[in-house]
């Protein structure tokens, strides 16, 4: 009797489908990644049941956390060319002038908290070496001529100038934050009338405990 | 996981020497491994959660026009204290001792739903909503803020503003300890 010939099969497996869904895979969360912006404000938010998603654009976000050892507000805006608007505004007010390579530097720079006096210095900071450049905050008080006062109103004007847009304002606090530090932003906003603004929060269930 | 060479080797004997049909295939093993390492990668450092918002409304205190008052029978105030506790109380200050509590479900959001339902049976037409003046000391968080907004939310408060604390509910959260 004649052996039963079993046929060698070739081990390979066909990957082109499996290569497929891998690239498909790759290519959305490339897309959809976000580069993290660090936040020098290091503010971790707290929770809240809301599901309002934060607008990417035509936003201003205050976010208070922990400046060198003290509370301090943080300034954000989120178009470019708004930022080079306010700091040309701020720079008038203030009279400092800033040259092109630190108007672009900051026009680039996400989210900042320095005072008008160190912000030349923040700015020629190499960005190497900006991870231990102090930032203290900027400083805020009970007047209508603040810095953070002033910063929010540029912007705000420099944003009708541009894009006749309205620019929405968010607060992002550290949840460990004091109320008076929260309570004077709120009220920095208020004497501009910006009554109407959003708290940033991290999802979580109502049924929690 | 290299492909096997299962042609079977030999010589040719004589004849012709064909040259070598090549396959087709190209070992995709290495692209699949690398497109998988990016995928990880890429999972790993983007956010899902993305963070959401809380809109607040805060009311002009110069518009003195737009002021009304707050009916004291169908109002409730919640005192923020310090260590995430909290006080409330129903109507005017100094009238009703205060009520000390904790944030949550069974302690606050059930004391909100209680008087809500309270002031709900005991008004009727446009009244009986319950108004909420919330009113955080210096020592609280603005996690507490945030909380006790959130539970205006979950329970349905459409009237409710942040009001600046008095001296006599400071004194109160301090007789407590929550100050």
């Amino acid at each position: 009797m004649p052996r039963v010939k079993v046929a060698r099969k070739s081990t390979a497996i066909d990957m082109t489908a499996m290569c497929d869904v891998a690239f498909l895979l790759l290519t959305f969360f490339i897309l959809t990644a976000k580069p993290k912006i660090d936040d020098p404000s290091h503010a971790t938010v707290p929770f809240s049941t809301y599901m309002i998603p934060v607008a990417d654009a035509n936003m201003i976000t205050i976010a208070i956390g922990k400046g060198a050892g003290r509370d301090a507000p943080f300034f954000a805006v989120s178009e470019q060319d708004v930022r080079r608007e306010a700091l040309t505004a701020m720079g008038q007010k203030y009279g400092v002038s800033f040259n092109a390579a630190e108007q672009q530097r900051f026009s680039v720079t996400p989210i900042f908290g320095v005072p008008m006096s160190q912000l030349k210095s923040f700015l020629d900071t190499e960005p190497a070496q900006l991870k231990n450049f102090v930032q203290t905050g900027i400083p805020v008080d009970t007047t209508n001529n603040s810095e953070l006062f002033n910063w929010i109103f540029v912007s705000r004007q420099a944003e009708v100038g541009l894009h006749q847009k309205l620019l929405n304002v968010s607060i992002k606090s550290d949840a460990a934050e004091l109320y008076p530090m929260v309570n004077e932003v709120i009220s920095v906003l208020a004497k501009q009338k910006l009554f109407k603004f959003d708290l940033i929060t991290q999802m979580k269930t109502a049924s929690d405990k | 996981m290299a492909e096997l060479d299962t042609s079977g080797g030999g010589k040719h004997k004589g004849g012709k020497i064909r040259s070598k049909k090549a396959s087709t295939r190209v070992d995709l093993t290495a692209m699949v491994d690398l497109a998988f390492l990016l995928i990880t990668f890429f999972m790993y450092t983007t956010t899902l959660s993305k963070p959401k918002a809380m809109n607040l409304v805060m009311p002009n205190n110069e518009d003195k026009r737009a002021q009304l008052p707050i009916a004291a029978s169908r109002s409730m105030t919640i005192l923020l204290g310090s260590n995430h506790k909290l006080e409330w109380y129903m109507g005017e200050a100094g009238k009703t001792a205060p009520t000390v509590d904790n944030f949550g479900a069974k302690n606050i959001r059930k004391a909100i739903f209680d008087n809500k339902q309270k002031v709900a049976d005991t008004h009727s037409g446009e009244e009986k909503l319950m108004e909420v003046v919330l009113k955080p000391s210096d020592k609280s968080t603005y996690a507490d803020l945030v909380a006790i907004l959130d539970e205006m939310k979950i329970a349905e408060i459409h009237i409710y503003a942040i009001v600046k604390i008095s001296q006599l509910e400071l004194d109160d959260l301090k007789k407590n300890g929550l100050q």
